[in-house]
């Protein structure tokens, strides 16, 4: 089994590859941030914190234990949700911007502790060896990647997802409707940022080299744009969203060192012109039923609410 | 040291307490993390460079073009950017504001290099003057004998003109504002060139002081300057200024306690504490919501 | 024993009292009404009741358990259930995903039972729930605009969504913030039978109304509540050609001139 898919992966291109494997891994990252944002509505502008301690975690694992890929993996994102509750515990009864600004902070001085400490070699950075499993890279992210889609459709759509929406949609009733708040936003944080662990491992792997630097601000605001570019709160929003935003700076590579001034004045353009996303309103159900049956439906507008 | 690293620490507090300004004034009104602040403030601190290196013009003048040209650029950042998005989600605005920040870094990268500039040493003679066993350089105190200035004059501009009362009005209420017959985009266009005016000079400031403009000096600035706005209380003049001069203290005693590989998380650290003590900052308002 | 008993309880925001020292009861099975002028305090009782605000002094009893200092949560799940006068609904969900939402309380399942959507007991929950959130749509007539959002109802809808929404929590009290507010006079007279009903479905009700008519016809008590003082309680004869509640409405003087 192994070697065929070892061998399947080395008749594709590794250029597609590589892109291939990074979409699967920006959609586990923007998937756990539309928990916290897109769907319990709590702007975390620091998620690639969470990202860079399952990156070291699992490196370290690599490096010291070499344990099996999927335990290692299991365990960064359960470090990384420890350290997203410790963040998020005190700091999720914090309202709106609030939070946000908390979340900054707290990102930026969890990447000043990773540059000085020694188990993360400093401003160095780590080599990270090969992971420890046989099945090639490519189909292991992709494979998590499923089931981190399967996943958060399921949490979504269920009892917890629905409280954790009315927090989003407005926070005082969801209390008067018998939902603890406090308790939701904390559990919602949590499995976001074991997400964003599981990606960081992955990310490690994959890359085999890691810096406290790679996790900086910019990294959150990337996967924020993956989220927001999508559409609030959608899943398929937020895959396409990772997709695109993966995806496009390739598509720019020509342009070189204009990339950047390119995808700065895109992100301006598309939020005058799409300010819910591209697929901001989007209810693919709904999508169905019109193309069917020709219903036409007013679109939702999630978004987030002032002060 | 305790003087000296005190009138370091009040040095920069005060750039900090300059940029600050702008994100309060801005957030005061229109509720919206100008994240292309801090860009507004690099570019400000290269224009001045190109005055004084290109144009071979004195400091000061160089100084007022700057601002002049930032006043500019953040109006029509603002007209571009955000003007559209005053009725989507904040969030939409504020992921335009991340935009205008990569553009604008972008371009100076492109336009500058990536190597970080000085201004030329005489630029500015700079003298140390003796108090005690500190010394104060007058480059030092042309730092806080402007920001001073400036700070007062946005003062006198915020209470006692007209256009001032309107930025109070709108910043209290905007609906009502509106109503009232006050032309809020006129207050919003001008809270924007005040505000980027201001940074322009923090720009110019830092680029004479630390001897280093880069096109990525604003990120790091700017996020240290909000979190100066946000430890006043955002929304309140004073208040940044105050914060400002916190943050820039606290950092200069932190490195010189030996924390220097620290130094851009005692910002942040700082930050996180007074959110968690108290969350409207030092000199912000509670208020409760009315269900 | 009272439903619900409010002891001596002010509170303070700053220098105003908009609550002083009221006493009330709400007593099993009734429909009981509070009135007053705008700004009285009415909604700010509410407000305590359901736990968003803890009174600055004295203390509320349901079921005669101290409830002063307990969260909004706490109070749902023991049976209190609420609408809101300028109107609280989760805006972007559907009409059925609102009253779930307010019968979160009767289901169990968390994290564990959303990934395990797919096995009996947590379906089986969810088919509990939907078949609840119906039977309450039902009594307001909205359960033919279960898939639309909220935010596409009319206005009297949206009222009615607000009573679907505290029905699901299963309610042994229910506070209803001005339902009517924005009604036309059918909608009003649709709206009675409905509060009438589920009264006598066997949830104790306790409103606040602006629309005298319809305070009239409903309520087997009316209390009257002036500047955060309550000033007069009693049937609706008795509270009509009650002096100093025509006084708080309408002013000094009204009386003799009336
Ligand atoms: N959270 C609050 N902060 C300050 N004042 C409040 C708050 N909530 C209510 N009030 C004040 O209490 C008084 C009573 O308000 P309310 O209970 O809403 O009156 P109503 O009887 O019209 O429902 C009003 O003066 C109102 O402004
Ligand atoms: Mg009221």
């Amino acid at each position: 089994m192994a070697e065929v898919l070892q061998s399947i992966s080395n008749s594709i291109d590794p250029y597609i590859l590589q892109i291939f494997v990074n979409i699967g891994i920006a959609i586990i990252l923007a998937l756990g941030l539309n928990l916290i944002t897109g769907v319990t509505g709590q702007l975390d502008l620091g998620h690639a914190a969470y990202m860079s301690v399952g990156a070291f975690t699992a490196a370290i694992i690599t490096i010291n234990l070499n344990l099996p890929f999927s335990i290692n993996l299991l365990i960064a994102g359960t470090i990384a949700a420890l350290v997203g509750l410790a963040i998020g515990f005190p700091i999720l009864r914090l309202t709106g911007d609030y939070f946000a600004i908390a979340t900054l902070g707290f990102a930026e001085i969890l990447k000043v502790v990773f540059l000085n400490l020694d188990i993360t070699n400093r401003a160095l950075g780590l080599s990270v060896p090969p992971a420890n499993t046989t099945i090639p890279m490519p189909f292991y992210v992709w494979m998590i990647t499923i089931l981190v889609i399967v996943g958060v459709t399921f949490i979504q759509n269920s009892r917890f997802g629905r409280a954790l929406k009315a927090i989003r949609e407005d926070e005082i009733a969801a209390e008067t409707m018998g939902i603890n708040s406090t308790r939701y936003k904390n559990q919602a944080f949590a499995i976001g940022c074991f997400l964003a662990g599981i990606g960081g491992g992955l990310y490690a792997h994959f890359i085999a080299y890691i810096n406290p630097s790679d996790f900086a601000f910019m990294k959150s605001i990337d996967i924020l744009n993956m989220v927001v570019l999508g559409g609030l709160g959608s899943i398929p929003g937020a895959i396409v969203g990772a997709s695109v935003l993966t995806v496009a700076p390739e598509f720019l590579r020509f342009m070189s060192e204009y990339r950047m001034l390119v995808y700065g004045a895109l992100l301006v353009f598309l939020m005058v012109f799409r300010p819910n996303g591209l697929l901001g309103g989007v209810d693919f159900r709904k999508m169905v039923l019109r193309i069917f049956f020709g219903k036409k439906e007013k679109k939702p507008n999630v978004t987030i609410k002032a002060r | 040291m305790f003087l000296q690293q005190l009138i370091n620490g009040i040095t920069l507090g005060a750039v900090y307490g300059l940029i600050a300004l702008g994100y309060t004034m801005v957030y005061g009104i229109i509720l919206l993390i100008n994240f292309a602040h801090g860009e507004i403030f690099m570019a400000g601190a290269f224009v001045g460079l190109m005055m004084v290196t290109v144009f071979k013009m004195n400091i000061f003048l160089a100084l007022i073009l700057a601002m002049a040209f930032c006043m500019v650029l953040g109006v029509v950042v603002e007209r571009v950017a955000y003007r559209p998005l005053r009725n989507s989600s904040r969030l939409s605005a504020l992921i335009s504001a991340i935009g205008v920040s990569i553009f604008l870094s972008t371009l100076a990268l492109l336009i500058f290099g990536a190597n970080a500039q000085g201004y030329p040493a005489q630029t500015f003679p700079v003298s140390q003057i003796h108090i005690g066993p500190a010394e104060i350089s007058t480059l030092q105190l042309l730092i806080l004998g402007l920001s001073a200035v400036l700070m007062i004059g946005l003062e006198l501009i915020v209470h006692k003109t007209k256009i001032g009362k309107a930025m109070r009005a709108t910043s209290q209420d905007y609906q009502t504002a509106a109503l009232m017959g006050i032309n809020v985009n006129r207050v919003i266009s001008f809270t924007f060139g005040l505000g980027s005016s201001l940074a322009a000079a923090g720009g110019v400031l830092v680029g004479l002081y630390f001897n280093a403009v880069s096109w990525n000096m604003g990120l790091m600035a700017g996020l240290k300057a909000f979190a100066a706005a946000v430890l006043g209380g955002i929304g309140s003049i004073p208040g940044a200024m105050l914060g400002g001069l916190f943050l820039g203290i606290f950092e200069i005693m932190g490195v010189a306690a030996g924390l220097s590989s620290y130094r851009d998380a005692i910002a942040f650290a700082i930050l996180v504490l007074v959110l968690l003590i108290k969350p409207t900052g030092l000199m912000g308002r509670k208020i409760q919501k009315k269900v | 024993m009272s439903l619900l008993k409010l002891d001596n309880v002010t509170i303070r925001f700053g220098g105003l009292i908009a609550v002083d020292k009221v006493n009330l009861t709400v007593e099993q099975g009734e429909i009981l009404s509070l009135i007053g002028p705008n700004g009285a305090g009415k909604s700010t009782i509410f407000n305590l009741i359901t736990g968003i605000y803890s009174p600055t002094e004295g203390n509320i009893y349901f079921e005669d358990r101290s409830i002063g200092s307990k969260k909004p949560y706490h109070l749902a799940a023991a049976g209190i259930a609420r609408t809101f006068q300028t109107i609280h609904l989760f805006n972007n969900l559907t009409v059925l995903d609102n009253v779930l939402i307010g019968a979160h309380t009767r289901g169990k399942w968390n994290v564990t039972g959303a990934l395990l959507k797919f096995t009996p007991w947590v379906r089986g929950e969810e088919r509990e729930l939907t078949e609840w959130a119906y039977d309450c749509l039902e009594r307001v007539n909205l359960a033919d605009k279960a898939d639309e959002l909220a935010m596409n109802l009319s206005y009297g809808a949206q009222r009615r969504l607000e009573i679907a929404r505290g029905l699901a929590v299963r309610p042994k009290l229910l506070l209803l913030d001005e339902p009517a507010a924005g009604m036309n006079p059918q909608e009003k007279a649709t709206l009675l039978k409905m509060v009438k009903a589920i009264r006598d479905s066997g949830v104790t009700i306790f409103l606040v109304e602006h629309d005298m008519k319809f305070v009239m016809s409903i309520s087997e008590r009316i209390s009257v509540l002036d500047y955060g003082v309550k000033i007069a309680e009693g049937p609706p004869e008795a509270i009509r050609s009650n002096p100093k509640v025509i006084e708080a409405y309408l002013g000094k003087g009204a009386v003799n001139s009336a």
